[in-house]
Parts: structure tokens; sequence; C-alpha cells
């Protein structure tokens, strides 16, 4: 297994599917490092997305790359809701108050998505969902590619709004500092409300661009979210170039793990490095630094 | 969590509201007064949790029974008795199934029906005993279930030793029958006892029949990327692949070694693959091409499958082997309660055992229970031909020929 010929493709996609980790880790990165805000509700607002995309295309005939459109404003729209609504209001300010709001919302949107549609699993099999791309030796699937370079854009655009607009300064302003934030002018709540929102956003836009290479189900947050929180406390909480470094790193470890020691070991590892970096580097690898 | 039903529409209700009042102002009120009780029938199943897409097929299946019994008189020997559905989840955990037994026991069901999984199984027959409540096994085929000595434990379908044997028996018979083109086999598990009991049993047993394995890979539940476990298939070219995963894992890997133009001459699963899914026929019609699959199926040469195939896809569901078993599980029940013309748990227990039913719509020899296991149960080996589900095997149940070694390229 450790022939050239299947380790160099095994490191290839190990790299996409790290990509795929990371677009999914940047809307959490950016909810749990900044706003400190432990969003276990992630998952299951990935699994609206999902059905979001699914039923576009079922319905509507809209691919799931067009329906980034529709999806990325209606996902900010629903967690700007959520957290302006529903998680700010009812925490009341306590960090274990957000924890359980967060899990509650989880289990609410989860069990109304088991009531309307079922525990089925549902896939699309758009045209392009075969098509593959030779890199080296490797043959990689064409939506892989696509999640790739989308999760280096998405992390670029998120670095540029929180280094250089208004609202990305408002908003590291808010994470640093709540009550001189309000001092001097800045609508906290709202700016709370927009975090959650962007985050909420990624997280569609992390939607559409798995539905080509994967299924959706009630549960398939749970596929993704605690990969998720490895990645974002690998690269550093509230870093994007942390997300999509630990990522990367994540996918590849559990593609070369896997092969080299067993499948089973490959997801294993996921979660030894995730100890490993608690108890010695538990600031991550971008942790502490300005987002 | 207990919810009652008797699956009856709500113009079926009105309309029978209506006759009442009508026969109330007529003068003949001793009529509705003569009904007998309804029978409660626990009907246990993990409708919510990881399970939730096999509990609510199993559901289905155990609720159109029902109906159709209802529909048909009710319980004749107990005076046209009606079932009544009590529902109950398991949440797919034991010990949410064992918790509920309590509960439907003591809203006083004549019998559960369930619970879909080996592991909840377990919980809820072993509670059901304490009660000498009659527990109707569906699905739940881990040997165990029925080797515990539990007297009020009785299952209709096939075990997992039945059907792993019968799997192999098939697979050497096809495969012997085509030139034996079939030498070197890859085996691809999900890492619970499913699949790990199967794998161990293949491993065991096909170096006896002339077939070499390669490797043995195990996954994890939930797999998120096949890619390196095909790279795995390319590098070995094994002749046959055989995967025991659940549905999510078999769509991706599948997925995977159609996205990698893998060609073999076979894919043939035991329990669980694409040619006991009409889902996945639908859904993948190229990927499902020829794949071959030995497990709970019907027999599509009775008029009563089919039936039961056309009424749940009119209900919109796919017509999966869970409404299948479970609509025979409340069949069962119900043939006992007609000979043994009783509730009472002994009465019943005694009636489910020396049951000889065969109005069954499943691929299986007579009727006889030995220990709480139907011993004429048996899986069929069923193969994706013309975009359909084709029995293939045991041939007295055919509705197809095979094709093996399978056309390559597929699709």
């Amino acid at each position: 297994m450790l022939d050239p010929v299947i380790l160099l493709p095994a490191a290839i996609n190990g790299l996409t599917m790290g990509a795929v980790y990371a677009l999914v880790a940047l809307g959490l990165t950016l909810i749990y490092g900044v706003l400190h805000i432990i969003n276990f509700a992630h998952g299951s607002l990935l699994m609206v997305g999902l059905y979001g995309a699914f039923f576009l295309y079922q319905a509507g005939g809209i691919d799931p790359y067009l329906s980034l459109v529709l999806l990325v404003p209606a996902l900010f729209g629903l967690g700007y809701i959520l957290q302006w609504g529903v998680i700010g209001r009812a925490s009341h300010g306590s960090d274990q108050n957000v924890l359980l709001v967060t899990l509650g919302v989880s289990i609410v949107i989860e069990n109304l998505a088991l009531y309307f549609f079922t525990g089925d699993t549902r896939t699309i099999e758009a045209p392009y969902a075969f098509e593959m791309v030779d890199i080296a030796v490797a043959r990689v699937p064409l939506p892989r590619l696509v999640a790739f370079g989308a999760a280096l854009a998405i992390a670029a655009l998120l670095w540029l709004l929180m280094a250089k607009t208004d609202l990305g300064r408002a908003i590291r302003a808010v994470a640093k500092e709540r009550q001189g934030a309000r001092l001097v002018g800045i609508d906290v709540d709202h700016i709370f409300a927009m975090s959650f929102g962007i985050g909420t956003a990624c997280v569609g836009a992390a939607a559409a661009l798995l539905l080509p290479m994967f299924y959706v189900s009630p549960h398939v947050g749970h596929v993704f979210v605690l990969v998720a929180f490895t990645v974002v406390v690998l690269g550093g909480m509230g870093s994007f170039i942390g997300a999509l470094l630990g990522g990367l790193i994540i996918g590849v470890t559990e593609s070369l793990g896997g092969l080299i020691f067993g499948e089973t070991f490959g997801q294993l590892a996921i979660f030894l490095i995730f100890i490993a970096i608690l108890l010695f580097r538990p600031t991550g690898f971008f942790g502490g630094r300005p987002s | 969590m207990l919810k009652k039903t008797s699956m009856i529409s709500r113009r079926r209700v009105l309309a029978a509201g209506a006759a009442g009042a009508a026969v109330g102002a007529f003068g003949f009120p001793a009529i509705l007064r003569a009904q007998p009780a309804a029978i409660k029938v626990g009907v246990l199943h993990p409708v919510t949790g990881a399970l939730s897409y096999s509990g609510t097929q199993s559901r289905a299946g155990a609720l159109i029974a029902i109906e159709e019994i209802n529909a048909a008189g009710g319980i004749k020997a107990l005076g046209g008795a009606k079932l009544e559905a009590v529902l109950a989840d398991a949440q797919s955990r034991p010990d949410v199934g064992a918790a509920e037994v309590e509960k439907l026991n003591e809203a006083g069901v004549a019998a559960i029906v369930g619970p879909y999984a080996s592991a909840i199984a377990l919980a809820t027959t072993q509670a059901a005993a304490r009660h000498n409540l009659p527990h109707i096994v569906d699905v739940g085929t881990v040997d165990q279930v029925v080797t515990r000595g539990l007297t009020n434990t009785f299952r209709f379908s096939p075990g997992v030793s039945k059907i792993v044997q019968s799997g192999i028996d098939g697979l050497e018979r096809i495969n012997n029958a085509a030139g034996k083109p079939v030498r070197t086999v890859m085996l691809i598990h999900e890492e619970s006892a499913f699949g790990t009991n199967t794998a161990k049993a293949l491993n065991d047993e096909l170096p006896k029949r002339g077939f070499e394995v390669l490797e043995t890979i195990k996954h994890a539940n939930p797999t998120r990327d096949f890619a390196n476990i095909v790279l795995r298939v390319q590098a070995r070219k094994p002749d046959l692949i055989v995967p025991s995963n659940y549905y999510n894992e078999y769509v991706l890997f599948t997925r995977a070694l159609r996205q990698q133009r893998v060609q073999v001459k076979g894919i043939y699963s035991i329990l669980g693959g694409g040619a006991s899914s009409y889902k996945f026929v639908k859904e993948f019609p190229d990927a499902a091409a020829y794949v071959m699959d030995c497990n709970h199926w019907f027999d599509p040469r009775k008029a009563g499958a089919l039936a039961l195939k056309d009424k749940t896809e009119k209900a919109g569901l796919f017509f999966t082997y869970e409404v299948v078993l479970n609509y025979n599980a409340i069949m069962y029940l119900a043939d006992a309660l007609e000979r043994g013309r009783s509730i009472a748990h002994d009465a019943l227990n005694a009636a489910l055992a020396s049951s000889t039913w065969d109005k069954h719509v499943l691929p299986y020899g007579p009727t006889k229970f030995v220990n709480g296991q139907n011993t004429g149960a048996q899986p069929a080996i069923t193969q994706v031909l013309d975009k359909d589900i084709k029995v293939i095997y045991p041939l007295e149940f055919a509705s197809g020929n095979a094709v093996f070694p399978m056309p390559t390229p597929r699709g």
C-alpha cells in the first residue's frame, strides 16, 4: 500500500476531501472563534442547506452550483434571525446558555426535517457528478475540484471581509471587547446576528458544493460537524487560513492514515489529532493572531 | 411515545360515525354495543434516530396489514375484533426499545411486532419475556435473538447464519453455472456486528468453495470518502466485490467505483445491497445495473406480494423488505389469534409456536417453528436486470435469469 502509484492519488484524495472539511469549518470558525459561540446547530444548518439545494435541483431543476445564489442569502437570513430572535435572546449573555440553546435548536431542526422529509437518504445525479479530471497519477471527480477551489475562494473572501471592511472591523471589535464596542456606537446585537448570518451563509455555500458528491438525510450534519470542530481547533479558533490548512491536514491524515493503517484508523486519527492539539497547542496553528 | 391508531382514514372515520348515528336513530344500538373490544398490538420500531428510514418503512408495512385485516372483518374467531396499533418509537436505541416494551405492556397489548434492528431486538425480546408477552421479531437477523431460550420470541424471517449460508451457496451455484469466471474476491464491510460477522463468515467459507479472498477492508460508519478503498480495489483487481454495508455507504462506494471506471465480473452483497433497493435502482440505474444481493425479499410470483408492492408505492413509499416483513409479521400474528382464539399470552405464544401459516408473500419453504425460528425462512438472491429487481435464486421463485459475469462496461 506504500506504492507511490497509490500513495500519491491517496494524498490528492485527502487534499480534496480536506477542502470539503474546510468548507464546513469556515462558518464554524467565524461563529465559534470570533463570537465564542459553540454552535452545536452547525451540522443541522448544513443539513438545511443540503435539503435546500436538493429541492431546488429536484423541483426547480436548478443546478446546485447555481443554487449558491439563492442558498447563500437564504442561509444568511436564517442565521441572522436565529441569532437575533432565538439564540441571543434565550442565552441571556451566558456562554453555557448559548451552548444549550444551539443544541436545542439543532434537535428541533433535525426533528422537523425528520417529520417533513422522513429519515430517507436523498441524492442527486448531477450531469457532471462522474466527470473526472486527471491530476498527475490521480483521477479526481470534478465536484471535488470545484469544492477545493471554492474553499480557497471563500477563505480568501472571509479574510478580506474581516480585514478590509467596516463590518469586519466591527466584528473584530465586538469579539475583542464587547462593552468597548458598544461604547463607540457599534450595535453589538446586530453584529452578533451578522456574524452568525455570515457563518451560516458559509454553510449554505458548503451545502451547495457538497450535494453533487454526497447525500442528504436529517442526520447528515453529524457526519461533518465533529470533523469541522477538529479543523477549527487545529487551525486556531477564528482563523480562516487556519481552517483551510486544518481541513487539508485532516483530510490528508485521514486519507493516508486509512490507507496505511486501515480505513477505520483514518477516522480515529482525526480525533487523535484533536486530543494532541488540545494537549500541546490549545490555540491551534493560528490561534491568538488577529483574524 | 406511545400513540394509538387504527390506520383508518378520516373519510372512513366520518363514514363510520355517520353509520353509527343512523343505526342509533333507527333503534339498533345493540349491534354497536356488541362489537368486541379492539385487540391492541404493539408496533415498535426506530422511527427516529439513525435507523429512522427503516423504522418508518417497517411501521408502514405493519399498518397496511392491520388496515387490511380490519377491512376484512377483523379477527373472526374473536367476534370480529379489530386490531388497534399502539405505536412506539425505539429511537434507534436498545435501552429506549426496552423501555417502550414496558409501556406497551402497561397499555395492554396482546403482542409486539418489531423492532427492526438486531441490537434493539435483543433488548426488547428480553424485556417482553419478563411479562411472557408475545414478541414477533420482524427483521433482527442476529442469531442470538432466537437462541436464548425465550419462549415469547418468534422470528418469521431468516437469521444471519442462514442468510450468509444461502448467499455463499447461491454464489457458488451461479458461478459454477457460468463456468467459474470468478476466482478472486475482495470484501468491503462496515465496522459493526453486521458487516464484521458477515465478512468473517465469508472469509471462513469462501476459500472452502474455491474462491480466494484477496483482501478484506473494514470501514467506519459513516465513511465520507471511498476513493482510497476504490484505489485498493483497482490495485488488487478482484473478479468479484462483496460489499456489506448500510445504504448510505453503499451508495458512496458504488458511485466511487463508477467514477474510477472499475470493471469487475460481479458486485454481490449479502444483506444490504443495491439489488434489494428500488430507490437505488431508480436513482442510480447505471451503477445498479447487474449488481446482485442476497437478502430478505418477496416472492415475485405471488399476487399478494405484487398487490402489496402496488399499495406501498401508491402510498408514496419505496417497496422495501422492511415493509414486506412487517406486513407478514402482522398477518402471522392475526393467523395465530384466529387459531388460538385468545389474546392471553400463554395461548397466543402457543399458537405462534405451532404455526404452519402459509399465506405469506415470501419465498419461503413450509412454515415450522423450532425454538422461535421459522425454519422455512430463507433469503432470495436478486439482481438488477432491465432497471428492475429480479429474483434469480432459489430457482423455484425466480423471476429472471442471472446475467453473470456482468457485461462490461456497464450502464
